[in-house]
């Protein structure tokens, strides 16, 4: 009898390759490779069947720490490329790392697009509001007045919402987390990991050198309680540093709105209860900005759709289905041929 | 048998023809393109050699009667094996006055015009720019004129089938078809066939358009038409035995690029993004799924490029596919391809620029683009097709060297040879030697950057095998390790290999070839790509009357044949053609020193024979 040794569980330093790390002491990718690392471990994923693909930024170095199977490409058409590698092999489980120029700028449009087709991958988008690898230029998310190299008198473009985008695209899967919490960003990858599908993770992540404490407002521990909501399915909208406060929907306006719970004459009934299905819910939990609304973190929006390379599969297999004998030289031959013997006298064959 | 409503093939005494020239021209929604390919099936079916040439306007339905709205097709039949769409048309089918208008220069003096005289109304006149009815005014003398009101024939024609008058209307495209047919004796058949497959589900359309077919036939046959006008014969063309068909060179580089992936043992993933006039590839693999081919039509021509380079790094062949502007917008993907030794196909249908240029038009103005145009040292291999059929092994041939080498291939073909169409004896796909490809799968070996000795390529490794686990990027990478590099001497070390890996695909390709003439003497016309028809005629006539010139074509343009520098050195004079401002030119004297001189020409149509012919004849007489 012979007995299959179980591979031993790969633990998260499994995935750490012997390259040293390249960012700055201090940066937010730091927290976030380790989230990363952790996440597969708990998934138990195998290393050879995992890929991490990236465009160029700080972000896009993380594939060379991670010892699977990794593809450091150009500015910002990761997207592209892993929708090459899900349509050759769409058994393989593909990461995007990314950043927020090289997705909501340069590759803004493969960002769309591999949202609106569903290709079964998983995004992760570093965002820092700033340009790091080429020296602090305002970024497509940075604010309004943002200060920089290229806008000596601050920026006066309003910026983008990574998640609002995201929505827009018709993504079926959009999450929100921090670099520096390292227990809730692993649970958000790894419910990014377990839906099939376009699944887009928007990690804030401090930039320590160009843009150091941009998220503070609401990531600082001190104001964290009252500035941060974390959504889950089914469960009403509390936060607050003793939970007194909640989201409720003012039907009047049609807009969120702030309450205190047990004032006025509200109660938990009055809050409104997180329903990640709810796409209109989460374009507006995503468009809750700090000072006057907490930010929304968690699942914001997860509702499974058949996947892209899943339809191109399926079409194949019916194509080759339809016709089993699949002889290239029926290509050659297909519609009119005519054929010359040593007479040159011309025939034309019956089909 | 013709069909039950018609008449048998009327004995008449037909005059033998070598080879005829015929332009169909109407406006663009005559339906000139089908009737034209219609034509040139029952051509090949009649056993002529031929060649076809579309030449329609960039606007999809440009406003009717206007002269930018006219669309053309010409065919050249022979008798004789040909090579080119023939210069000046000797018959002008003109379906309105703007058709007349554009294309009446070219008719050769002495040739048949057939026009629909139900066309000729004022407002059309004034829309073609005519301030006198050509029919009437003598602009004509110099030809042979078949002035009838097709359109009224047409309307008699299908009146049982109780169509619409524009619907009527529409059928007319094929009783003009129905009396050339009649005039150079060709058999209905082939598209009565086509038309009842194509309106199946219409029948009244099929059964209007037969008629109407019928019915030009039969006013050959009964017009009595006058002794110059006659009817005419050309004898079928003395072709080898086999099995035949009509081909385009975008059909030929879609079934030349699922054979090489199938001699390669890999699936196919095609990616690409709409333009003209490379469009039609596109179309032609999505309807191949079977055969294992992906087809992803992109976002963008980045996006394309991209998922092409996906696709192979995950194991299948990616191909992506443009025209010259789309092909720049893939140069920054291309480069990744070359750093990251991943091979990619990358097909350029050729158009007249820059910019959007003419988009309809044929050029051969891509090549520096093809070898040079990218960022920083970066080869790869360029091949060039040089007729619709030619596709078809250049397409293989591009297949087994990216496989090979781990490197881009650039296919050139051009708007000319991907819409233009001749007889092509059909091979069978056992006569093909497979190479397939292999993937490193032993873990000893695993070195994603080590080098197959003699081939100077990197082993190719699927994600997915275990233990294989690896890196790769756009960064620089160490010669030995793989990993990123910085270091100074090893990019010099890196930037000598990739050039090293190109310069040995040329002890893999055949040694260049003389298509006609002696090997070395006073002339060699060098060409490449869809000037071969042109150039091959010009060179044959030159000879046929004396004339000591040679031809020399390349299919292989980077890197260059081993023996073409001194090939070149043989001839005193050496003279290349091409439909550029003298690209091919400069990179023959920028690698040989060489004397080759230019012959340039961007019309946007192809040369004509004569137009090489006499400058062959101008320096051999001097």
């Amino acid at each position: 009898m012979t007995v299959v040794a179980l591979p031993e569980k790969l633990k998260a330093k499994d995935f750490a390759t012997d390259q040293e790390i390249r960012w700055c002491p201090g940066c937010g990718d730091y927290a976030i490779v380790k989230a990363v690392r952790n996440a597969l471990a708990e998934l138990e994923v195998s290393k050879e069947n995992t890929v991490f693909v990236s465009g160029i930024g700080c972000a896009a170095r993380l594939p060379y720490y991670m010892a699977t199977y990794g593809f450091h490409t150009i500015h910002g058409r990761a997207p592209a490329i892993a929708t090459g590698i899900k349509l050759a092999n769409p058994e393989l489980d593909v990461w995007i790392a990314t950043g927020d120029g090289d997705s909501l700028s340069i590759g803004g449009n493969h960002l769309l697009h591999v949202l609106r087709r569903n290709v079964n991958l998983q995004i992760l988008l570093f965002n820092n509001e700033i340009y790091g690898l080429t020296k602090g230029q305002y970024s497509p998310t940075s604010r309004l007045g943002t200060h920089s190299p290229s806008t000596p008198l601050g920026s006066v473009e309003r910026p983008v919402s990574a998640a609002a985008f995201a929505l827009g695209a018709g993504a079926q899967f959009v999450a929100r987390s921090i670099d520096t919490l390292q227990t809730h960003l692993p649970k958000m990858l790894v419910r990014a990991h377990d839906h099939r599908g376009a699944s887009f993770v928007e990690i804030f992540q401090n930039c320590i050198v160009y843009n150091d404490g941009v998220f503070s407002d609401f990531t600082a521990k001190d104001v964290a309680a009252e500035r941060q909501i974390h959504l889950e399915h089914g469960k009403p909208m509390f936060f607050g540093a003793d939970s007194s406060k909640g989201i409720r929907f003012n039907a009047e306006k049609f807009e969120l709105e702030v309450v205190e719970v047990g004032t006025g004459g509200i109660e938990e009934k009055d809050l409104l209860v997180h329903d990640e299905t709810n796409r209109s819910l989460a374009g507006m939990l995503a468009a809750m900005e700090s000072p006057g609304f907490p930010t929304a973190l968690g699942v914001l929006f997860c509702r499974p759709a058949p996947t892209y390379e899943q339809a191109v599969g399926e079409q194949i297999e019916k194509a080759k289905a339809s016709n089993k004998k699949r002889d290239l030289n029926a290509v050659l031959h297909h519609g009119y041929t005519w054929s010359i013997d040593s007479e040159h006298h011309i025939d034309t064959p019956a089909k | 048998m013709e069909g039950p409503a018609a008449p048998a093939q009327a004995e008449v005494p037909r005059k033998a023809l070598d080879a005829v020239v015929i332009r169909f021209a109407g406006d663009s929604g005559d339906g000139i393109q089908l009737t034209g390919g219609q034509f040139a099936q029952a051509t090949a079916l009649a056993g002529n050699d031929l060649q076809t040439f579309p030449d329609f306007p960039a606007e999809i339905r440009a406003p009717t009667g206007t002269k930018f709205g006219v669309s053309a097709f010409q065919i050249n039949f022979s008798a004789k094996p040909t090579r080119t769409s023939g210069d000046e048309p000797d018959v002008l089918v003109a379906l309105n006055p703007a058709a007349l208008a554009v294309n009446l220069d070219e008719l050769t003096p002495g040739g048949l015009v057939i026009v629909d005289a139900g066309t000729f109304s004022a407002r059309n006149l004034e829309k073609a720019g005519y301030t006198s009815n050509p029919l009437e005014d003598g602009s004509l003398a110099k030809y042979r004129k078949l002035a009838i009101d097709i359109s009224k024939m047409t309307l008699a024609a299908v009146e049982n089938q109780k169509l619409s008058q524009k619907e009527a209307l529409r059928c007319k495209n094929m009783w003009t078809l129905g009396l050339v047919f009649w005039l150079y004796g060709r058999r209905r058949k082939s598209t009565t066939d086509w038309l009842e497959a194509h309106f199946k589900h219409k029948p009244e359309l099929a059964a209007a358009n037969i008629a109407a077919l019928n019915a030009g036939h039969a006013f050959g046959e009964t017009a009595e038409l006058s002794n110059d006008i006659g009817a005419y014969q050309v004898p079928s063309a003395e072709l080898p035995v086999g099995t035949y068909r009509n081909i385009t060179g975008t059909e030929a580089l879609a079934w030349g690029l699922v054979t090489g992936t199938h001699l390669a043992k890999i699936k196919m993933v095609f990616c690409s993004y709409p333009i003209t006039p490379a469009s039609g590839l596109l179309h032609s693999l999505a309807r191949l799924k079977e055969y294992d081919v992906v087809t992803f039509q992109a976002e963008d021509e980045i996006a394309a490029a991209c998922a092409a380079i996906g696709a192979s790094y995950a194991g299948s062949l990616g191909v992506t596919s443009s025209s010259g502007p789309g092909i720049a917008l893939k140069t920054e993907a291309i480069g990744l391809a070359i750093a990251t030794e991943l091979p990619i196909v990358i097909v350029n249908s050729q158009r007249a620029g820059p910019s959007t240029g003419l988009p309809t038009k044929t050029e051969q103005s891509d090549l520096y683009q093809a070898v040079f145009g990218r960022n920083a040292d970066s080869p790869l291999v360029v091949l060039a097709a040089n007729s619709p059929s030619d596709c078809f092994e250049v397409a293989i041939e591009a297949v087994r060297l990216a496989t090979k080498y781990m490197t881009p291939v650039i296919i050139l073909s051009d708007s000319y040879i991907a819409n233009a169409s001749e007889p092509w004896h059909i091979p069978a796909i056992d006569q093909f030697a497979h190479f397939p490809v292999r993937f490193l799968t032993d873990k000893a070996t695993c070195k994603p950057f080590a080098r197959d000795t003699q081939t100077l390529a990197r082993p190719w490794i699927k994600p997915g095998t275990p233990n294989m686990e690896h890196r790769i990027g756009g960064l620089e990478k160490d010669y030995d390790t793989g990993h990123i590099s910085y270091d100074a001497e090893n990019h010099q070390r890196m930037t000598n290999l990739r050039f090293g890996k190109i310069d040995g695909v040329a002890n893999d390709i055949p040694l260049q070839d003389v298509e006609q003439g002696a090997i070395t003497g006073k002339l060699a016309v060098v060409g490449w790509g869809s000037t071969f028809g042109p150039i091959s005629h010009a060179v044959s006539n030159a000879r046929a009357d004396g004339i000591e010139v040679s031809h020399i074509h390349l299919r292989h343009i980077w890197p260059l044949p081993h023996n073409l520098g001194g090939l070149l050195a043989g001839f005193e004079q050496v003279l290349v053609p091409e439909m550029n401002h003298g690209q091919l030119v400069t990179l023959l004297r920028s690698q040989y020193l060489s004397h080759a001189e230019s012959l340039s020409k961007v019309t946007g149509k192809p040369f004509t024979v004569h137009e090489i012919e006499d400058e062959i004849r101008l320096r051999m007489e001097a």
